[in-house]
């Protein structure tokens, strides 16, 4: 526990403490500035689209794994961690080279708002796979095919059946990749070019603001983060077990 | 309940749809995954592999790789320790303030990595922080050098043993550690003959993604380091500077050491996973 505080929880109350530094006036000066609302408004709604697309490609992705059978299966899955393994600057790098000025297929995403979705996508795309995963793996393919002998459509069995069973699995890892989505900042740093009211990102702007010494209002964007980011887990986890339970 | 008997009379339809999907999966997969990591490294050998070679072994690459070893092989093993004994503790101990500590654990996963880097400068800072001068003056200087990246890596990489250990710990019970105890083993010998060793392929596990973590920080590292090249230069720090000073070659070369880093934890949490589901 005084391992914990030391190295965590200290420093975070610190956050807290400094936010409130100037009083409360200070607080909602820094933080509703034109630029530090900008910044927070990309942050969510990039998010936000971050976690659509995921919940799809994540469902995706996870049912060709566990249902589907092609050589080179074992291979993907193992490559799905990859995000997760890979450095979040090099993830930016890697992006960079693909889409960005000197892309081989000539799209340039470069500085772009479409950029930011884009590393958000690859640094959170294990989120939504890893948990659906294991709960397809566990799902009993009966009650699928008693619903299709009672003549229901492929459409009609995967809106009745698989998707209702799922939902607790795609709710638990999109909330997952939405508070890191929320807090991203290293795969941002080169692909988005940080500019100010356009594709600066709220974790880029607490950033800049550290770096310009402006300690006050770093710390009271940080502290809106972090409250979203906790809010966001929390409601996330409480629709994952609503959805639990209302499936029993 | 509305019926397709479409379906049904057209069976051939349904591997097409298979196919689109995995059609679909795999190519959302190659655009945003496989092509671009292929091509980080043609990039980093276009200008052949001696000069990918010399770009990371210059003085302050090396310097760079080094910094990120000190990080690891300070920071996994204080989380490891740490990680199993918080494990146990919220397992087999009943306390006040379990389940805070238990959510506790967590709140690393949920900061971004820039507010983890001010906290810590808020606190251990020479100017700003609550302790700094008390460091300072004993000749200690935590931010802009080592011991504050180390803590921002200690503080980034803190759950991961603890995540892994405890769902192990739940699994395996207490009747092992009870009869151990009852043929006059005491809670060391309990411990270290018992315990760890059904828990070793959860804390490997746990320690393999603790040191991805750790190579691999960036923002809250960034923050503390104060950026000085040959100095505070971390692995990825040095990716970025060399980026920035349009050194395309030495970003893609030192990317590739840390991709090969990567890909070497994917191989070995494959080694570890299926063991650790055998327990």
């Amino acid at each position: 526990m005084a391992y914990l505080s030391i190295v965590a929880l200290i420093p975070l109350a610190a956050v807290l403490f400094k936010s409130l530094d100037g009083g409360l006036d200070s607080f909602w000066t820094a933080v509703s500035s034109d630029q530090a609302v900008a910044a927070l408004r990309l942050t969510l709604i990039t998010s936000v689209i971050v976690v659509l697309i995921n919940a799809v490609a994540g469902t995706l992705i996870a049912w060709v794994l566990v249902r589907d059978e092609f050589p080179g299966k074992g291979f993907v899955n193992s490559l799905i961690d990859l995000p997760f393994a890979l450095p979040t600057i090099v993830a930016g790098l890697t992006l960079l080279a693909f889409y960005g000025p000197d892309s081989p297929v000539g799209v340039n995403l470069a500085f772009t708002k479409v950029s930011v979705v884009v590393a958000l996508l690859f640094v959170t795309l294990p989120f939504v796979v890893r948990a659906v995963q294991p709960v397809l793996l566990e799902l009993d393919t009966e009650m699928e095919e008693a619903a299709e002998s009672l003549g229901a459509g492929k459409a009609t069995v995967f809106r009745r059946i698989i998707l209702p069973n799922l939902a607790p699995a795609i709710l638990a890892g999109g909330g997952l990749a939405f508070a890191r989505a929320v807090g991203e900042f290293g795969s941002l740093v080169l692909i988005t070019g940080n500019i100010p009211f356009d594709t600066q990102a709220a974790s880029v702007f607490i950033f800049a603001q550290v770096e310009s010494d402006n300690p006050i209002g770093a710390s009271a964007v940080s502290v809106v983060l972090l409250v979203i980011a906790l809010l966001v887990l929390l409601f996330f986890g409480w629709l994952s077990k609503r959805a639990l339970r209302h499936e029993e | 309940m509305r019926s397709k008997p479409s379906v049904r009379t057209r069976p051939s339809r349904v591997p097409t749809a298979r196919l689109a999907l995995r059609f679909l999966a795999l190519g959302y997969l190659a655009l945003l995954l496989g092509i671009p990591v292929v091509l980080v490294f043609i990039n980093a050998f276009q200008d052949g592999v001696a000069a990918a070679w010399n770009a990371v072994t210059t003085p302050e690459a090396q310097h760079a790789f080094y910094l990120t070893m000190v990080m690891v092989v300070v920071a996994v093993p204080l989380n490891t320790i740490f990680g199993v004994l918080c494990a146990l503790a919220v397992v087999r101990q009943r306390f006040r303030g379990r389940a805070l500590l238990n959510a506790m654990v967590d709140l690393p996963f949920a900061v971004s990595p820039v507010v983890v880097g001010l906290a810590l400068l808020l606190v251990y800072g020479r100017r700003d922080g609550w302790v700094g001068e008390w460091f300072a003056e004993r000749g200690i200087q935590v931010i802009f050098s080592t011991p504050g990246m180390i803590l921002a890596t200690m503080f980034v990489s803190l759950p991961f043993v603890v995540r892994e250990v405890i769902p192990v710990l739940r699994e395996i019970g207490t009747e092992q550690e009870q009869a151990a105890a009852t043929l006059g083993a005491g809670a060391f010998q309990t411990f270290f003959r018992v315990t760890l060793p059904a828990v070793r392929w959860g804390v490997a596990y746990g320690v393999v993604l603790t040191t991805a973590r750790a190579l691999g920080e960036f923002g809250a590292v960034s923050v503390v380091s104060g950026k000085l090249s040959g100095r505070t230069e971390t692995a990825t720090l040095f990716v970025e500077n060399r980026f920035q000073r349009f050194d395309a070659t030495g970003a893609y070369a030192a990317s590739v050491v840390l991709a090969l880093l990567a890909l070497a934890t994917l191989l070995a949490m494959n080694l570890i996973k299926p063991k650790e589901a055998r327990g």
